[in-house]
């Protein structure tokens, strides 16, 4: 580290910060010193290639998704708020009830907002329904070369018949949200944060 | 007073006090420094002035904590830590099988969930949080502040008291320790320019062995001194003997100098030109290291086979090694090249670890150029380090030149208190290869595959 970070964040930045996402000041200050650390080009924003330098997200193999959550629409730059929006995503849920800014709106990391993050990782077009390309853009992601088009194509069909309801051919984000009713969202998509 | 006034006689009184104030200067370096240096004995100096240091520091990180209280705000707390909890890495398999152990099976052989992303999307965010590779690149944060701004996090003004200490810190620092350092410094450089040259033209080969060891040994002592290195040395019953090779992890330049304090190694790199050259070919004369011209260095038969030639002859020192290639900042140790575990020969490891409360010695090539590094070195504290040697180890049936140096460094690693990364250091500066992700969609290939059997 080494850099001035908490300087260079004021106490006002901080605050709204904490009322928007729900993280507590020593957590906002450590999570900016990372988000200096990460800008090298020291300019307040980061870029694509900032995130594509941490070699553990290099490898992901949905690594380019997960970098396009953060950047808002169009845009190739992403500030410390807006990083901090996104993070706020993996907030644990319990970690609301100490938080007495009960918000009049939903806070950023209920269920229903972890599953909407998922969901926009595999409808690109934010066309609000998972189409059959998409599904095998992601699955392609995934699974590199390993498997062919047919096999791929095959398991996309079973997977859109299974959780397609209203015989659109696509997966809108509540037929995505019973399909995933069962899994438990809130710790698998959940990060611990320290205090 | 009329003296005063006569401008011949007030430049003569100026002169004669500062040769005055020169001598007796050098006669205090000579006697507490350099007389020790080359006699091999210390006076304990050192010791007394970092346990003072340490008792300063702890006051004034209580000092700043009770006065930030008092002002009610907040202090940055170094996340040393850690950001996040992590979970132990469980296999790309058991991650996902634990994941959909959680979805009700409907199908009795599920291939692809929808919940799968999550996996990767978690993976994924916690390393944008917390990577373990990115953070091995630039020096670490402390927990006590040490009254350098370099390494301070929020250094407002919170306190008087505080900032006139940062003030004398600076003064002593920068007007007292670093211009007698430098002095030092330039002194033992020199040394090594005059002396190895001399004893180069020596005829007897044996008088010229054990005079080398004899000046290199003082001269590092010197330069040992000229950075206020408190070195603690185990295990010496270890030390690499002639006919071996030495490998130590990297954390920067100065680590040569650690390690030749105690004996005598023969180094190996690239020939440089200017002064640094001038040392490597004076160094040269009097024992024999191993310099490449820039074309040879691409070359690695080449530079295996004079690997293989030093370490063949019994007479010669052992070489000293970096396998990582490059500066890391002594919280891991990162992979280790292979090259220098193909020779055959046997290897003795070597922990180096630094505390940096009283003065950060690893170098940031990418944010510091050498010269400013050595100023920050020169102007820090002290370097204080403790130097494991470990019992030597050879190449066992059935290993491979890669299985032989992880070995070496999981050893070194585990002496040290490093973490033991599988990461190439190359990743300062490089992308990482395909080839990992192509891994990991294979691995989750399978998971799709085999299930829908």
């Amino acid at each position: 580290m080494g850099s001035r970070a908490s300087t260079l964040l004021r106490e006002e930045e901080i605050e709204e910060i904490k009322k928007e996402t729900g993280f507590s000041h020593s957590q906002i200050t450590r999570l900016y010193s990372r988000f200096t650390s990460l800008d090298k080009g020291e300019n307040g924003t980061l870029s694509r290639e900032d995130f594509q330098r941490i070699p553990e997200l290099a490898i992901n193999p949905l690594g380019d998704r997960i970098i396009n959550a953060f950047f808002p629409e169009g845009e190739d730059q992403v500030n410390f708020r807006g990083f901090m929006r996104t993070l706020a995503h993996f907030r644990p849920i319990e970690d609301n009830e100490k938080n007495k800014n009960a918000a009049a709106s939903e806070p950023l990391n209920s269920r229903t907002n972890k599953l909407l993050f998922a969901f926009r990782l595999y409808d690109l077009d934010r066309d609000d329904k998972i189409s059959r390309d998409e599904l095998l853009q992601v699955l392609r992601m995934m699974v590199g070369v390993n498997i062919s088009d047919e096999q791929l194509g095959s398991i996309a069909d079973r997977t859109i018949q299974e959780a397609d309801t209203n015989g659109d051919n696509s997966i809108s984000f509540n037929e995505f949200i019973k399909v995933l009713e069962k899994v438990d969202v809130e710790q698998k998509m959940s990060i611990r944060f320290l205090h | 007073v009329l003296f005063l006034t006569d401008p011949d006689i007030f430049s003569m009184t100026w002169l004669h006090f500062l040769s005055v104030s020169i001598t007796v200067w050098l006669t205090l370096l000579f006697v507490f420094t350099i007389v020790p240096a080359v006699l091999g004995v210390s006076i304990g100096i050192r010791r007394l002035y970092l346990t003072t240091l340490l008792k300063i520091f702890e006051w004034a990180t209580l000092r700043m904590e009770m006065e930030a209280k008092e002002k009610n705000q907040q202090l940055y707390k170094p996340y040393s830590s850690g950001i996040i909890v992590k979970e132990p890495p469980l296999s790309l398999q058991q991650g996902i099988q634990e994941l959909r152990g959680s979805a009700s099976c409907l199908h009795s052989e599920p291939e692809f969930e929808m919940a799968d992303i999550f996996y990767f999307c978690r993976r994924g965010v916690e390393s944008i949080v917390d990577d373990e590779v990115t953070k091995r690149f630039s020096a670490q944060e402390l927990e006590t502040w040490n009254l350098l701004t370099r390494s301070h996090y929020n250094f407002r003004h919170i306190s008087l008291r505080l900032t006139v200490l940062w003030g004398l810190g600076v003064l002593i620092r920068y007007g007292i320790l670093l211009p007698l350092r430098v002095t030092l410094a330039a002194t033992g450089i020199s040394l090594i320019l005059v002396l190895t040259t001399l004893v180069g033209f020596l005829p007897s080969r044996e008088l010229r062995f054990f005079l080398t060891e004899k000046v290199h040994v003082m001269c590092y002592r010197i330069c040992v001194r000229s950075l206020t290195a408190m070195i603690t040395y185990h295990n010496r019953e270890n030390k690499p003997k002639n006919g071996g090779i030495c490998v130590a992890n990297h954390t920067t330049p100065i680590d040569v100098i650690i390690l030749a304090n105690d004996g005598c190694y023969s180094l190996i790199g690239q020939a440089h030109r200017g002064l640094l050259g001038m040392v490597q070919r004076a160094m040269v004369k009097s024992s024999p290291h191993i310099w490449f011209d820039r074309s040879e260095v691409k070359d690695r038969h080449l530079v295996a086979k004079r690997l293989s030639d030093h370490v063949a002859d019994k007479t010669k020192q052992p070489i000293l090694i970096f396998p990582e290639g490059t500066c890391i900042n002594n919280t891991s140790v990162m992979m280790f090249k292979k090259g220098s575990f193909e020779i055959g020969c046997t290897v003795y490891p070597v922990a180096i670890k630094y505390d940096p409360l009283f003065g950060d010695a690893f170098w940031n090539s990418s944010k510091f150029g050498m010269v400013n590094y050595l100023l920050r070195m020169m102007s820090s504290w002290a370097i204080v380090c403790s130097v494991w040697y470990l019992p030597p180890m050879n190449r066992e049936e059935g290993e491979d030149a890669v299985q032989f140096a992880n070995r070496v460094k999981a050893a070194i690693a585990a002496q040290g208190g490093l973490v033991d990364l599988i990461w190439d250091g190359g990743l300062k500066r490089a992308k990482v290869k395909d080839a990992f992700k192509e891994e990991q969609q294979k691995l989750y290939s399978k998971v799709l595959v085999d299930t829908s059997r």
